[in-house]
């Protein structure tokens, strides 16, 4: 795998936004994802967002950990600063990035392996801090999209018409981003982009964590069937472990469906993904009662999408400690040292 | 009888949790404040109350701050521990005790001076209040001890009023508790006792700071921004004076606003990743944290050695393995944090010996961290971190710049004809980085912990990684030339020993010691890691060099022999580890019993 840089031509009737940018200028390298993958789709509502939003491609930081989803800041922004740190761990290097500069756009990509698994930890605490960023899941573990691998995602026993059920409850990141304080938390679906990019949207423009849940299927999950693999591994089917390597490329899932209804979306394994939209009167400021329509939903086999919860007036983790404006990054030795003088008088309360 | 000025060991005995801590400081400042060198030691359990504890002083006018074996006076404020500390008094030392209770008859020693003063049985028709009876206790044998050592009384009294400034209905009865101690000792004991204390200039303008404060204020004065930790014994006090301080000294004048960031984080992962994640982009990042914490941190440290982020680690250093014993001090962590992470991974260590050190390390290790954008450790331990020790004072130049190492800004990279991130364009590994946001169309790069190519592009071609990997060699090398450079007192003896952080403490003595039978060394401090050509040659120009480590494994050694600097076969260990600091005497005994093992010539016999 190597890096493509995409050639930049431009078309010379695209349209350019306020800033005089086009959609081009928003994009990244070429993924090298599979074909097809919905993560892909998930980069692609990110640039449609910051370009329609007009916001200067080059005032953001992209943080992500480790994994597919955490690939994908390549292939966004091209003219900001990408950092792909530590499996988990994205959320720690997201909040000294925000404390060193708040006037940058924060995007944290992660999975749900990435934020569920290795990294429950820091994404409890990251969303608690309140640190003003966009952190997007890119979900491909829930409702058996993982079959014989147990994400952590994963509803218990939904795989269990086909391969090894599930036997742990599952962990559900929106759940606990409305118990421990985001400001803002939404879930989509990656191949809803008429609902994804308006919420990508809102989120870059709450002041504070804004937390998105985006259910992306893997669309290799048909070839791979981890278990089989290591089937076919122990029995010495080499033929097989050939076919494993080839991933055929996929239609991309989508789902188009008006809010307050229930749609029906059929996965590369012929399962069904039940999408329910909150209904326009939804009461978008009620924490607890986000927290609980969530939780009816799950009970009834559906995830809840769009924008669940979000408190405009939500204090982030600057706020809360009472930094400066200018980022802390630009203080020179006059704001930073105390000098001599005041060294003298430390000296002199130590004696 | 013959009267010692200024030169003993006075060991406090208590129970933890009866605020002996604060009376026993007291005692240390007081002497400090007369012009005379202390050293104080807190030697306490890992626990909140009702565990003995210690709390012992140094006293010596040459300076000789080392920790000392054997006490002159002990102060057995705690029944359980009598069996032990009543041991630890030298032949003809002092055992002061509250008598109120007889002393088993058992516990007596015929060659020791006793002074029971009946300190319970005085408080009790004095104070109704029972935890007031009960820290006062401490307050009556300072006072006893005022008038038994001779210490200038309106000193302790200036300073029970310093403290309790604000609180002033605290003032009176403590000063009461004071007078009524020292008034019965004038009366009823036998004193003055054979150790006396008298005003001395041998302070000069020296400060009493422990090397966490001190620490913590270089990190303020260096310009670091974002301090995030994680709580851990003995490091937690150094995140704590900076938040202090910083509150004190770093706050908008017009708004309020606080012109830093301190996160508690959540684990020391989390510390390390948000330092990480601040050093990428551009603010100066700390965090504070002791053994276990390094464990933790070894991915990041990894990441950000190959990634080349600047952050900066104070380790304070504690007993391990493990968790070990966390409220002693050790030099342990040497090799876990010189390669800690996976991978070829080296990282900068500096050694502060004392607590200005401590300070000009930490700003150092800022400017450090920036010009060769990687982790750089501090390697502190609990008995420079968490005692007060006498000290230069703290000293700053407002001349002194920031060194913010190769960021180029929009205007910089306008006029640059080529970036990128990881060419080597002055030859000396370091390449040049941007910051996010610098520039609408130039320096945008992808950091990341897998291979890339000097461009910053992802690739796992065989040539570009080893290149990569060539590289950072090439900017160890850059980075052994600006470390500080050891200290070295080479008098062209045949043999020399070797030292670094708070074994520095007991050295001169003994060294002193050594000399009295005959054994003359010449001494190197070494500061930092890389090592400096000039450890090299103090080794090679000498037969042998003993090496000073307060660990088991003689970390130093290993470093030194890993790193090729020195011929194994001329490194002789001296090691102490039992979670106290190292003593002058075993320095002495151990050079000493490698002499008269090996049949070395001492100084009659070579005549030098």
């Amino acid at each position: 795998m190597t890096f493509v840089v995409k050639p930049r031509i431009r078309h010379p009737q695209l349209p350019v936004n306020d800033l005089g940018l086009t959609r081009r200028d928003y994009e990244g390298a070429v993924s090298t994802l599979c074909a097809g993958c919905g993560h892909d789709s998930v980069s692609a509502a990110i640039v449609a967002a910051c370009a329609e939003l007009s916001l200067p491609p080059h005032r953001f930081a992209k943080i992500s950990g480790i994994g597919c989803s955490s690939k994908t800041p390549s292939y966004f922004l091209n003219n900001s600063h990408g950092f792909n740190s530590v499996h988990g761990r994205m959320p720690s290097v997201a909040t000294g990035a925000n404390l060193a500069n708040r006037s940058l756009y924060c995007v944290g990509v992660s999975g749900d392996g990435d934020s569920a698994s290795i990294g429950l930890g820091q994404f409890a605490h990251i969303v608690r801090r309140r640190i003003n960023m966009v952190y997007i899941v890119d979900n491909n573990g829930t409702y058996g999209l993982t079959k014989g691998q147990f994400s952590a995602t994963n509803d218990r026993g939904s795989t269990s018409k086909k391969g090894v059920p599930n036997l742990y409850e599952p962990i559900d990141l929106v759940s606990m981003a409305l118990q421990i304080g985001a400001g803002f938390v939404a879930r989509s679906f990656s191949g809803d982009k008429k609902q994804l990019v308006p919420l990508i949207k809102a989120a870059l423009a709450h002041p504070g964590m804004a937390f998105l849940d985006v259910i992306s299927p893997c669309v290799a999950f048909n070839n791979h069937n981890g278990s089989t693999k290591s089937f076919d591994y122990v029995r010495g089917h080499s033929e097989r472990l050939m076919e494993a390597d080839f991933v055929a490329p996929s239609e991309e899932i989508t789902a188009d469906y008006d809010p307050g209804t229930t749609e029906n979306v059929r996965l590369p394994d012929g399962s069904i993904l039940r999408l329910s939209k909150v209904a326009r009167d939804f009461d978008v400021h009620d924490r607890i009662g986000a927290l609980e329509y969530v939780q009816r939903s799950q009970e009834r086999g559906e995830v809840a999408t769009g924008l669940l919860y979000v408190d405009p007036d939500a204090a982030d983790c600057h706020d809360i400690l009472g930094t400066v404006e200018t980022p802390l990054n630009a203080l020179t030795e006059a704001d930073l040292c105390p000098g001599e003088a005041a060294l003298e008088r430390l000296n002199e309360s130590f004696r | 009888m013959n009267v010692t000025y200024n030169d003993f060991v006075i060991r406090f005995a208590n129970v933890n949790g009866s605020g002996s801590a604060s009376a026993n400081g007291m005692f240390a400042k007081a002497l400090f404040r007369m012009g005379i060198p202390v050293a104080a030691r807190n030697i306490f359990p890992s626990n909140i109350q009702g565990l003995p504890t210690w709390f012992e002083v140094r006293v010596n006018e040459q300076g000789h701050l080392g920790r000392r074996e054997g006490v002159d006076i002990m102060v057995a404020m705690n029944a359980e521990t009598y069996a032990e500390d009543i041991a630890d008094i030298k032949p003809g030392g002092y055992l002061f005790y509250d008598n109120s209770k007889p002393l088993a008859a058992a516990l007596r020693r015929s060659d020791i001076n006793e002074i029971g003063m009946p300190i319970a049985t005085l408080l009790l028709p004095e104070f109704s209040d029972l935890k007031q009876r009960g820290l006062f206790k401490n307050i009556v044998y300072l006072g006893a001890l005022s008038a038994l050592l001779n210490i200038e009384f309106e000193v302790i009294t200036g300073m029970v009023a310093k403290q309790y400034r604000g609180k002033d209905d605290l003032i009176a009865p403590n000063i009461h508790a004071l007078e009524l101690g020292r008034r019965y000792a004038l009366d009823y004991l036998n004193g003055p006792i054979e150790y006396q204390v008298r005003r001395s200039s041998a302070n000069g303008d020296k400060i009493l700071i422990d090397g966490n404060t001190a620490a913590a204020l270089g990190a303020l004065y260096g310009g670091a921004t974002v301090c995030a930790w994680y709580p851990i014994t003995p490091s937690t006090s150094m995140a704590e004076s900076f938040e202090r301080h910083a509150n004190a000294l770093r706050k908008d004048k017009a708004t309020g606003a606080n012109k830093f960031a301190v996160i508690q984080a959540e684990d020391e992962l989390a510390a390390i990743g948000i330092v990480i994640g601040a050093g990428w982009n551009g603010a100066r990042a700390f965090t504070a944290t002791s053994g276990p914490g390094i464990s933790l941190m070894s991915e990041f440290l990894g990441l950000a050695y190959f990634a080349e982020i600047p952050a900066v680690v104070f380790d304070i250093q504690r007993a391990g393995p493990s968790t070990g014993m966390p409220t002693r001090t050790q030099q342990s962590d040497l090799t876990a944090a010189a390669y800690a992470s996976h991978g070829d991974t080296r990282h900068v260590l500096l050694f502060p010996a004392s607590p200005k050190e401590c300070f000009d390390f930490a700003a150092e290790a800022l400017d450090l961290a920036d010009r060769l954008q990687t982790p750089i450790i501090v390697m502190s331990d609990l008995e420079l971190g968490m005692n007060d020790n006498v000290s230069e004072p703290l000293a700053w130049s407002d001349e002194r710049r920031y060194d913010r190492g190769k960021v180029l800004d929009a205007a910089a990279l306008d006029a640059a004809e080529d970036f990128g991130r990881y060419l080597d364009v002055d030859g000396d590994g370091i390449g040049q980085r941007t910051l996010p946001g610098a520039h609408p169309e130039k320096g945008a790069f992808f950091t990341r912990g897998t291979s890339r190519d000097e461009y910053a592009r992802y690739t796992e071609n065989p040539e570009a990684y080893q290149r990569n990997m060539e590289r950072l060699e090439r900017k160890w090398t850059t980075a052994a030339a600006l470390t500080p450079m050891a200290e070295i007192a080479d008098g062209g003896r045949r043999n020399g020993i070797l030292y670094y952080g708070t074994s520095a403490m007991p050295m001169t003595e003994a060294l002193e010691l050594l000399q009295e039978q005959g054994i003359a060394l010449d001494r190197i401090r070494v500061r930092g890691f890389p090592f400096g050509e000039e450890v090299r040659d103090f080794i090679s120009r000498h037969e042998r060099v003993f090496v000073v480590d307060q660990n088991r494994d003689g970390q130093m050694r290993s470093l030194l022999i890993n790193e090729g600097v020195a011929d194994p076969a001329k490194l002789v260990s001296v090691r102490y580890y039992a979670g106290l600091s190292i003593s002058a005497d075993t320095i002495r005994d151990q050079v000493h019993e490698h002499y008269k093992a090996e049949r070395l010539p001492r100084l009659k016999e070579v005549g030098s």
